[in-house]
């Protein structure tokens, strides 16, 4: 099934705006996209009529409101084909969903001499905190380089993962849209005695995703990319791998028992959710992955493929030379994330150009340093899809990159 | 809406196009500061040759967006040739022009904001000349931290440069 663009975008409350009388051209999903009304709606029904705290009470409103937020668990659960939803733990976003198996897990069967091997391609938050383990205690880190062609370079990759206890990658690449051999990864890993974690930030929003076959051990990802709230994020572990996990944060709601001289903790995945939590956040999730599964991530992958399809031919048309789009040239091999540089035109006057037209799109390094220098550059205007946009929204790219072609033409 | 003309004033796109001052410094005995701008990966190198309290000679290296460029070109005319207190002078002047929004913006803790308020005394003199083509920048708020940039590292450099031995 087609999506219906025009009907998607009447769903989106922000997109009713103009930018001197045009219509708004959001090209920045993959930092955060927007929220469809369903989803506000969902968290201000919570606050207007069931909030409470969660697991406190015995009146009627607690309950109500922890089974609301229980039931979040159980919809992120379905969402991503987790076996149940005891494997699933709210936290604050992907970022901090990686901190707490760097600290949890990473603390407890990391030490000198141990490795973890990452790639040339991740997001800070995917390398701050392992490196920040290294540094504390010696562990090595390794990483997968990219090939010329965007995609992750798996020549070595037998001699890289030898002896290492962790494998650490992003299914999808927020700069180029690289989609990442999940399964290969996951399997030698397996078959070298490591687990495997997956940093899904930008893949868990734009296909449809199933833990066990991507066959991976540690899934992060995080709400406000796939049309819910800020403040919540997902990680999802295998189960016994999370029982073997110490604590992160301590405070309440993550102890079963708390005396003077020591503390028993939780059982999973409470264990891993101290203090209270986004609790209306966790429903907006729930709102949102309603709404995904309703257009069908079958069909939201489909709409990426062909307009992103679209966008590589139109622009290359239309510029040629002039303009490089920093990711691999087959739609079926990436997601829609343009990484694009205009000649010398640097990416803060390109999309400064942008928004006079009211189109959004990012400049910067993208929260991925190492990746910029391996391109040899050190930002590019960045411009990402999703189920709101449409030609329309490339063609109004393509017009308005071409007149910050015109204006800073030498 | 402030328009695009506010902001890229030709005589910046002339700076971008044509940066004076171009180039590296040996150092030792040049001081070399680098100074970066995290929201965007723009990365500035000054090389400052300060002989007894003169800024000899400068030059600028590193990358960014056509108004850090500019900036820093602009900056590095200006005090070429002046003594390190006639450069902190017009430092203090352009931060203050720019500072309108900054200070509000992120709360910068360098300290040289505070000339903004004429307390490095007789600022008010000082001619930006050339300079003033950057005020549309505050129109922009995003963009002052690109304007600043190089003003920033080479206000650390002048410190370095005359810190007593
Ligand atoms: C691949 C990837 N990983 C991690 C993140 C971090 O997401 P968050 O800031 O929500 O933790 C992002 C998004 O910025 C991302 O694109």
């Amino acid at each position: 099934m087609k999506l219906d663009v025009a009907r998607i975008r009447k769903d989106f409350p922000i997109l009713e705006q103009t930018v001197a009388d045009r219509r708004l051209v959001y090209l920045d999903s993959a930092s955060s996209s927007q929220k469809p009304r369903v989803v506000l709606d969902a968290m201000t029904d919570y606050y207007e009529t069931t909030h409470a705290n969660v697991h406190r009470g015995v009146y009627g409103l607690a309950v109500e409101a922890t089974e609301r937020y229980e039931g979040a668990r159980d919809r992120v659960a379905r969402f991503i084909g987790a076996p149940s939803s005891r494997g699933i733990v709210f936290t604050k976003n992907v970022t901090e969903a990686i901190n707490l198996v760097a600290h949890a897990w990473g603390r407890t069967n990391l030490g000198p001499g141990d490795a973890v091997l990452l790639s040339e391609i991740e997001h800070h938050a995917n390398l701050v905190p392992w490196l920040m383990l290294a540094e504390e205690r010696g562990v090595e880190l390794r990483y997968l380089p990219m090939a010329d062609d965007y995609s992750l370079d798996l020549s070595d990759l037998d001699r890289l993962v030898d002896g290492v206890k962790l494998v650490a990658v992003t299914a999808m690449s927020n700069v180029l849209g690289t989609l990442t051999p999940v399964r290969r990864l996951a399997d030698a890993a397996h078959a070298a005695g490591a687990l495997c974690l997956v940093d899904g930030a930008q893949y868990v929003p734009h296909l449809p995703t199933d833990v066990t076959e991507l066959g991976c051990d540690f899934l992060g990802f995080t709400a406000h990319k796939l049309c819910g709230p800020t403040g919540i994020g997902v990680l999802w572990a295998r189960e016994e791998l999370l029982e073997a996990m110490p604590p992160f944060l301590g405070g309440g709601e993550m102890i079963r028992d708390v005396r003077l001289d020591g503390f028993t903790p939780n059982e999973i995945p409470w264990r891993f959710e101290a203090g209270t939590m986004p609790i209306a956040e966790a429903i907006g999730l729930g709102a949102a992955l309603d709404y995904l599964d309703g257009l069908g991530m079958e069909a939201v992958r489909e709409h990426e493929v062909s307009l992103t399809g679209y966008a590589l031919r139109h622009l290359t048309e239309r510029f040629g030379d002039e303009l490089t789009i920093h990711g691999p040239a087959e739609p079926s091999a990436r997601g829609g994330v343009l990484s694009l540089a205009l000649r010398d035109v640097h990416p803060h006057d390109v999309s400064q150009v942008l928004d006079q037209d009211g189109v959004c799109v990012r400049a910067g390094h993208h929260c991925a340093k190492p990746l910029m220098r391996r391109l040899g550059v050190g930002a590019t205007a960045r411009a990402s899809l999703y189920v709101y946009n449409d030609t329309d929204d490339v063609d109004a790219l393509a017009d308005s990159l071409g007149s910050a072609s015109d204006f800073f033409a030498l | 809406m402030p328009g695009l003309e506010d902001l890229y004033r030709e005589i910046i796109l002339d700076h971008y196009r044509n940066p004076r001052n171009r180039g590296e410094l040996d150092a030792p005995p040049a001081h070399r500061v680098e100074g970066f701008n995290p929201l965007c990966g723009d990365e500035i190198i000054v090389y400052l040759d300060v002989d007894s309290d003169r800024i000899a000679d400068i030059r600028i290296a590193g990358q960014g967006c056509s108004i850090s460029q500019s900036s820093a070109s602009m900056m590095s005319s200006a005090v070429k040739g002046r003594t390190t207190e006639e450069a902190r002078a017009v430092t203090r002047a352009f931060k203050a022009m720019m500072s309108i929004h900054e200070s509000s913006l992120d709360g910068e803790p360098d300290g040289l904001v505070g000339g903004a308020d004429g307390s490095g005394g007789g600022d008010g003199d000082v001619k930006l000349g050339d300079l003033e083509a950057l005020r549309g920048v505050v129109k922009f708020p995003v963009r002052i931290k690109c304007a600043t940039l190089s003003w920033n590292t080479l206000a650390q450099g002048l410190d370095e440069a005359t810190e007593p031995v």
